[in-house]
């Protein structure tokens, strides 16, 4: 028998008992519903999370230091050497560049944050300072920034943080537009002397830096693995090198010798998406720094997502395993109804598998429609929870979120599951209908 | 209205044919050695009282059921070697089978109930149209295609039944009790019909009946069973 001709038989059988064959598939509807409702959770948080930290530049930052040996007392205290007492690079300028030509590298930037003064309206307050790199913004760091973004990568703006902005005034928004004054430390280099062994030095030199405020982040802004932890006030990034703050490392480095030319305590390296960080880690690497990615702990995360959807996945499949019982009882009480059609048709040539498969098709028919209208349903439910949640939100003042997804994959997978659901019931009943006896069957009343 | 003897090359032979059942503990013997042969183009007529064995060997002639013992050869196949799927397809090409209860689905029209083994066959779509239609004209009821069983009267449920057996021109036709649900005068327009396609498409008749004069009045021969054994094998002169 044609395919077609088995479905349209098997959708005519449907339709005889239509109000049992309905409540079967609205019981496959809400199996499918259910489990797509769970999953949805589970796919909403897993990618609200993987956002949330993408968007912090958490996945695709490596942090690169030199190589050093701090194992303590009782032991050689050896900056610059490798364990193995061999000098180790030195992570300046040149590094910096060829960091910058790595394949798949987006952005390297060194962090500078440090304390300082910051004068406005004829106070002083110390507080710690910033650079922002130009991905930040993108990557969401300051999600509802009220006022502006820096116009330039070397704007001489700032960016406060709120509750800094509240000390400054209690009414931040009318900080916009004003200028505070940056009191900082400058590293100015001086040449090499008799006697230092070639060595440069530097001189500090107490600088001032107006700054207009543009604007002001409510919440703390968080980007790349070191990020701007406290930082109160925002600099952009190409602003704050240019201002050559000195920094602790600037000392570090003079003593160690390596005073000449720019050295940095660490760079933030930037790569294009989290796919890239392992092999730009692995050339780090090679190059002779210390790379340090989130790459281990994100697999860390991935299983622990797993685990859950595994666990939603479970619940929301209980649903559809208790629906497929309609089906078997549906398919049973067909058979039993149909035994002299089952005959008759096995009389005009019906082979046991035609038979088989007639039954398989009846139940393959309510898997899909059950399954499509439960990813339907389910959908409804995820929008609905979605609803729910961020009305919640909305009243608390909190950012919206799509706490609950169903990408086309879980339709899918849902309706296939249905599918296989469905055929895994009416397999029994399927073959006991193959294996009647036509004799017996003709004779059935 | 007798007709002629078998000939040389039977479209049906059975020998030594036993079929027995199991009851509880006991077993029961519906056919018991039965060995006969049904040349093409024959009316054969089965007769006998009830529990002979008439049905029991028409079921085992029609590839519905598998004997005990002894064999089946019909247009050459030995049925007792065919698998589950070649006794199906024998069914459905070599055998037509009509009941005495009709046996027409009773949700379908006339129509799909005649379409139905050439949509098991496998056959186009526009073909099945065709073949329905000539199968339908064939038995006089082209005007009630749409109907379903139901809505015909008992007379009308035997033709289509009839031509749902010959839709799909088989060589042998097998008939059990085909009027015993009938009143006599429709009886009779059936057997005559029967009668009539046979000649035209030389195919064999096989007839379970238990009504003697319908026996003699269509069949060529008349084998007579009792408890499971051929008790006689009349030729009609």
């Amino acid at each position: 028998m044609r395919g077609g001709d088995l479905a349209r038989l098997a959708l005519r059988n449907l339709r005889e008992a239509r109000l049992r064959n309905a409540l079967t598939t609205v019981g496959i509807a809400v199996g499918a519903a259910s489990l797509v409702a769970m999953l949805s959770v589970g796919v909403g948080l897993q990618h609200f999370a993987r956002r949330r930290l993408a968007r912090a530049g958490l996945f695709n930052s490596i942090v690169v230091t030199r190589k050093m040996n701090l194992r303590g007392y009782g032991r050689a205290y050896r900056f610059g050497k490798t364990a193995a007492g061999a000098p180790t690079r030195p992570l300046d300028q040149a590094a910096r560049l060829q960091l910058e030509h790595l394949p798949g590298v987006l952005a390297v930037y060194p962090q500078v944050r440090f304390l300082s003064l910051v004068r406005y309206a004829g106070k002083s307050y110390t507080t710690l300072i910033a650079g922002v790199p130009p991905a930040a913004r993108s990557g969401g760091s300051f999600s509802g920034l009220i006022g502006k973004y820096y116009s330039s990568p070397d704007a001489a703006q700032a960016i406060l943080q709120m509750k800094f902005a509240r000390v400054l005034n209690p009414h931040p928004r009318q900080l916009l537009g004003k200028t505070l004054t940056l009191r900082y430390a400058e590293r100015q280099p001086l040449p090499a002397r008799p006697g230092s062994g070639g060595a440069a030095g530097f001189a500090i030199i107490p600088k001032t830096q107006p700054l207009r405020i543009v604007g002001l982040a409510p919440r703390a802004p968080v980007f790349g693995l070191s990020g701007f932890f406290r930082g109160r006030v925002f600099l952009p990034q190409q602003l704050a090198e240019h201002l050559q703050i000195a920094q602790y490392s600037s000392l570090r480095d003079l003593v160690n010798g390596q005073g000449k030319g720019r050295n940095y305590g660490n760079l933030n390296v930037v790569t294009r998406g989290p796919g890239r960080v392992l092999p730009v880690e692995q050339a780090i690497k090679k190059m002779g720094f210390r790379a340090f990615s989130l790459m281990d702990a994100t697999r860390r995360l991935r299983l622990v997502f797993a685990l859950f959807d595994l666990l939603l996945g479970i619940f929301g499949s209980l649903a559809l395993t208790v629906a497929s019982l309609g089906i078997v009882n549906t398919l049973a009480m067909a058979l039993l109804e149909r035994r002299r059609e089952i005959g008759i048709l096995k009389a005009l040539g019906a082979a046991d598998g035609v038979v088989q498969r007639l039954f398989l098709a009846e139940a393959a028919v309510m898997g899909v429609v059950g399954g499509l209208a439960g990813v339907l349903l389910g959908r409804l439910l995820a929008a609905l929870l979605n609803w729910g949640t961020n009305d919640y939100l909305a009243r608390r003042h909190l950012p919206h979120v799509s706490i609950a997804q169903v990408p086309w994959w879980l339709g899918l997978g849902a309706l296939a599951f249905a599918l296989a659901v469905s055929l895994l019931a009416g397999w029994y009943p399927a073959r006991r209908a193959a294996r009647l006896d036509p004799v017996e069957a003709l004779r059935y009343e | 209205m007798p007709e002629e003897n078998p000939n040389h090359a039977p479209a049906l032979s059975v020998t030594g044919l036993c079929r027995e059942y199991a009851r509880g503990a006991s077993r029961v013997r519906a056919l018991d050695g039965v060995t006969l042969a049904v040349g093409r183009g024959e009316f054969l007529a089965l007769v006998g009282a009830s529990g002979s064995g008439k049905s029991t060997l028409l079921n085992l002639m029609a590839g519905l059921d598998r004997p005990t013992a002894g064999s089946i050869v019909a247009e050459g196949r030995d049925l007792a070697a065919l698998s589950s799927d070649e006794l199906a397809h024998y069914r459905n090409a070599v055998v037509g089978m009509v009941f005495q209860a009709f046996n027409l689905l009773p949700r379908m029209t006339l129509e799909e109930n005649v379409e139905l083994p050439l949509r098991l066959a496998g056959c186009e779509p526009a073909r099945r149209a065709e073949l329905v239609r000539a199968a339908l004209a064939r038995v006089g009821l082209e005007s009630r295609a749409a109907h379903r069983p139901g809505e015909l009267s008992g007379g009308e449920q035997q033709r289509g039944a009839i031509a749902r057996a010959l839709v799909l021109r088989p060589r042998i036709l097998l008939a059990d009790e085909p009027t015993g649900n009938l009143d006599s005068r429709t009886a009779l327009e059936i057997l005559d019909l029967m009668n009539e396609l046979r000649r035209d498409s030389g195919a064999t008749i096989v007839m379970v009946t238990h009504e003697q004069h319908l026996a003699e009045r269509y069949a060529g021969r008349i084998a007579r069973l009792r408890d499971g054994r051929l008790e006689s094998l009349d030729v009609r002169a």
